[in-house]
C-alpha cells in the first residue's frame, strides 16, 4: 500500500502529539511540548514563504507581535472574547501583510531581508513605546481563554499543561493540514515554480507578484495565530515576541530541521524549543552552545537535520 | 540655531560609527556576497579587548593596537571555520551561520567578560568644544575623522594598489579572477581581516562615549545593515553615505519630534527609500542572467 507524502506526514504528527505524553514524566512537560507546537506554527508559515516560495523575512514576529498583543488588549478594550481577539489579531496581520507585502516583495534577498527587519522592529517598536496601551517592556496580562472551564463542565477535566498541550496540537495538526493541501495545489505548485526562477514561471504564466503575496499573507496569519496561543498560554506578554531574535528563531528552526518539508520545520522547531530546556544546567554556555549548533547543522548538513538523517537511514536500509 | 546644530553633531558622531560598521559589511559581501551579521560583535570586541588590555596596565594605544590586531585574528579565523566550508549555500543559510557566529562570540565575551558595562578614557580629555553656541566632545572628532581616513584609506586601497584591485576584481567575477591568477582565497581572508579591523577600530573610537558591553554588537550589527542597505549594498560610497544619514535621521528624530521613536524613523526611511529604489541610495540595478 502507497501512503502519500501528505497522509504520511500528518499521521506521524497525531501518532508523536497523542503518544509523547506516556513518555512524559511529570506535567512540566506538557508545558514545554505546547511551546513545541506554538513554535511550530509559525515555522510552518514560514515554511510556506520560504521553502515554498523562496522568499526571506526577518521580522515575522512583528506579526507574532500583533497576535499576541490583540488577545491583550481587543478582551479588554473592545469586550471581545479572547477566541475573537485571536481571529481580530490574525485579521489584522493578514492586512498589515498585505499593505507592506504589496511594495517590499519586489525586493530581493537582503534587500528584502532589510525590509522586512525594518517592519519587525517597527512593531516591536510601538509595543515597547506605548505605556498606556502595551504597559511598554515590562509586559501585560492576558485574559484567560476560558475554554478549561467549558470542558470541565462538560465532563472533560483536563490540567493547565495538558488543555494547553492538546490545544495547540491540534492547532498545529490543522495549520500542517492546509499547509500540505496548499503544497499540492495549482497555487503550491506555482509557489515552487517561482522559487525556481520567477523569471521562468512568469514566462509560463504564474503571476509571481500576487502569489508572493499570498505566501507571505499566509505566513504572517501563522505567526500571528502562534503570537496568539502563546499569550493566552502564558496569560503573560512582552514585546520581546515581537523582538528581532523571535523572528531569527522561526527563521532558524525552519531552515536548521529542513525548510523543504513541514515536518523537517516542526522537527527543528522542537529541537531548538528543547536545547535551551536541556541547557538550563550549563546556562552560562547557552548562548554558545546555540551559536555553534547554528553554525554547525548549516555547514555540515545544509538540508536541514531531518532530511539529512532521513537520507542517512534510508542510505543504510538500501 | 545652535540647538540644531547640537543635533546635528551628536547625528555625524553616531553617523561616523555607523559608516564605520556598514564600511565593514561591504568589504565582506565584496568579497564574497556574504552579509556578515556578526559584524557588530566586531565592534564589541574592539572595544572590550582594549577595555581588558587597558585594564591590565598596557597604555590605551598599545591596548588598542591588540584589540584591533586579535580581532582581525577572530574575523579571519570565522571565515576559515565558517564562511569557506558553506561557499554558494543559499541567502537563508549563510544570515543563519552569521548570525549563529554572532551568538557564539557574544556567548564567549559574556562568560569571559561578565555582563558588567566597561569603558576607557577618552583620547583627548572629556572638555567639550564650544563651536557656535553648541558644544562637541573631542572623542566625536575622533569618531567622525577615524570614519574618514578609513573610507580615504579604503579608496587609495582598492584604487591605487594591485592587491586592492585584486580584491575589486574577485568582486566582480570571482572565475574571471582565478583566471588571471588572482588567489581568491588571499582576498577572502584579507577582507575579513580587513573588515573585523574596521569594525574593532569603531569600537575603539566610539567605547569612551558609548560605553560597551558583552551584547552591544546587536544594536551595532543592524544599524549597520541597515546603512550598508540605505546606501546600496557593496558600494563604499553607500556605505558611508547611508551611516551618516541614518545618524543623522536618528539624532534630528531625537532632537524635534521623539527619542523613543528615533529608531523607527530610520527604519521608516529606509522603508521609504527601498520602495522607490529597490537597490538602494547608490547600488546599482542588478540584472538576472536566464
Amino acid at each position: 500500500m502507497r501512503v502519500s507524502a501528505k497522509s504520511a506526514t500528518l499521521l506521524v504528527l497525531v501518532v508523536l502529539i497523542l503518544l509523547s505524553p506516556v513518555l512524559f514524566p511529570s506535567g512540566y512537560y506538557y508545558r514545554v511540548g505546547a511551546l513545541i507546537f506554538v513554535n511550530a506554527i509559525a515555522v510552518t508559515g514560514i515554511v510556506i514563504l520560504t521553502g515554498y516560495a523562496g522568499q526571506i523575512s526577518l521580522g515575522h514576529a512583528g506579526f507574532a507581535g500583533i497576535g499576541a498583543y490583540a488577545c491583550a488588549l481587543a478582551p479588554v478594550h473592545l469586550g471581545l472574547h479572547p477566541s475573537l481577539a485571536m481571529i481580530l489579531g490574525a485579521a489584522i496581520s493578514a492586512v498589515l501583510a498585505w499593505l507592506v507585502g504589496r511594495p517590499i516583495l519586489r525586493l530581493k534577498g537582503y534587500y528584502l531581508g532589510v525590509a522586512t527587519l525594518g517592519f519587525g522592529i517597527l512593531v516591536s517598536m510601538v509595543l515597547n513605546n506605548e505605556r498606556q496601551l502595551t504597559g511598554g517592556p515590562d509586559g501585560m496580562e492576558v485574559p484567560d481563554l476560558g475554554l478549561r472551564g467549558l470542558l470541565k463542565d462538560a465532563g472533560l477535566d483536563l490540567t493547565n499543561g495538558q488543555f494547553w498541550y492538546f490545544l495547540c496540537g491540534i492547532v498545529l495538526i490543522a495549520a500542517a493540514w492546509l499547509a500540505l493541501n496548499l503544497y499540492n495545489s495549482p497555487t503550491g505548485r506555482a509557489l515552487r515554480a517561482l522559487h525556481g526562477s520567477e523569471v521562468a514561471a512568469r514566462t509560463v504564466g504564474v503571476d509571481v507578484a500576487r502569489l508572493k503575496l499570498q505566501a507571505f499573507v499566509i505566513s504572517a496569519v501563522y505567526a500571528s495565530v502562534s503570537g496568539s496561543l502563546l499569550a493566552l498560554q502564558n496569560k503573560f506578554i512582552t514585546p520581546d515576541v515581537a523582538g528581532f531574535m523571535h523572528s531569527i528563531e522561526m527563521v532558524t528552526m525552519a531552515v536548521l530541521g529542513g525548510v523543504g518539508s513541514i515536518l523537517g520545520a516542526i522537527f527543528g522547531a522542537a529541537v531548538l524549543t528543547l536545547l535551551p530546556q536541556v541547557l538550563t544546567v550549563f546556562a552560562e554556555y547557552e548562548q554558545l552552545v546555540l551559536g555553534l549548533v547554528m553554525m554547525g547543522v548549516m555547514i555540515f548538513l545544509p538540508q536541514g537535520l531531518l532530511p539529512s538523517i532521513l537520507r542517512r537511514v534510508r542510505g543504510k536500509d538500501e | 540655531m545652535p540647538e540644531l546644530l547640537q543635533f546635528l553633531f551628536s547625528g555625524v558622531t553616531v553617523g561616523a560609527v555607523y559608516a564605520l560598521v556598514a564600511l565593514g559589511f561591504t568589504i565582506i559581501y565584496n568579497a564574497s556576497d556574504v552579509v556578515n551579521f556578526a559584524q557588530g560583535e566586531f565592534v564589541m570586541l574592539g572595544g572590550m579587548l582594549t577595555f581588558v588590555c587597558h585594564a591590565a596596565g598596557l597604555p590605551l594605544p598599545l591596548a588598542a593596537l591588540i584589540a584591533i590586531a586579535a580581532t582581525s585574528a577572530i574575523g579571519v579565523a570565522m571565515n576559515k571555520l565558517a564562511i569557506e566550508p558553506a561557499r554558494g549555500a543559499p541567502v537563508v543559510s549563510l544570515i543563519i551561520i552569521t548570525i549563529g557566529a554572532s551568538i557564539f562570540i557574544r556567548g564567549g565575551a559574556q562568560l569571559l567578560f561578565g555582563k558588567q558595562i566597561h569603558s576607557f578614557p577618552a583620547f583627548s580629555g572629556d572638555t567639550p568644544l564650544r563651536i557656535g553656541g553648541a558644544t562637541i566632545l573631542p572623542q566625536s572628532l575622533w569618531v567622525i575623522g577615524g570614519a574618514v581616513v578609513v573610507f580615504v584609506g579604503l579608496w587609495l586601497f582598492f584604487t591605487r594598489t594591485l592587491t586592492g584591485r585584486a580584491v575589486l576584481a574577485t568582486s566582480n567575477n570571482r572565475l574571471a579572477a582565478q583566471l588571471v591568477g588572482i588567489n581568491t582565497g588571499f582576498v577572502m581572508t584579507l577582507s575579513f581581516a580587513l573588515s573585523a579591523g574596521i569594525g574593532a577600530l569603531a569600537g575603539v573610537l566610539a567605547t569612551p562615549i558609548t560605553l560597551t558591553s558583552y551584547d552591544v554588537g546587536l544594536a551595532f550589527a543592524l544599524k549597520g545593515f541597515a546603512a550598508a542597505m540605505l546606501g546600496g549594498m557593496g558600494n563604499p560610497k553607500g556605505a558611508l553615505a547611508g551611516g551618516f544619514l541614518l545618524g543623522l535621521i536618528e539624532a534630528l528624530t531625537a532632537g524635534y519630534l521623539s527619542s523613543q521613536y528615533k529608531d523607527a524613523a530610520a527604519f521608516v526611511v529606509i522603508l521609504l527609500v527601498l520602495f522607490f529604489m529597490p537597490q538602494g541610495l547608490f547600488g546599482q540595478k542588478s540584472v538576472d542572467r536566464v
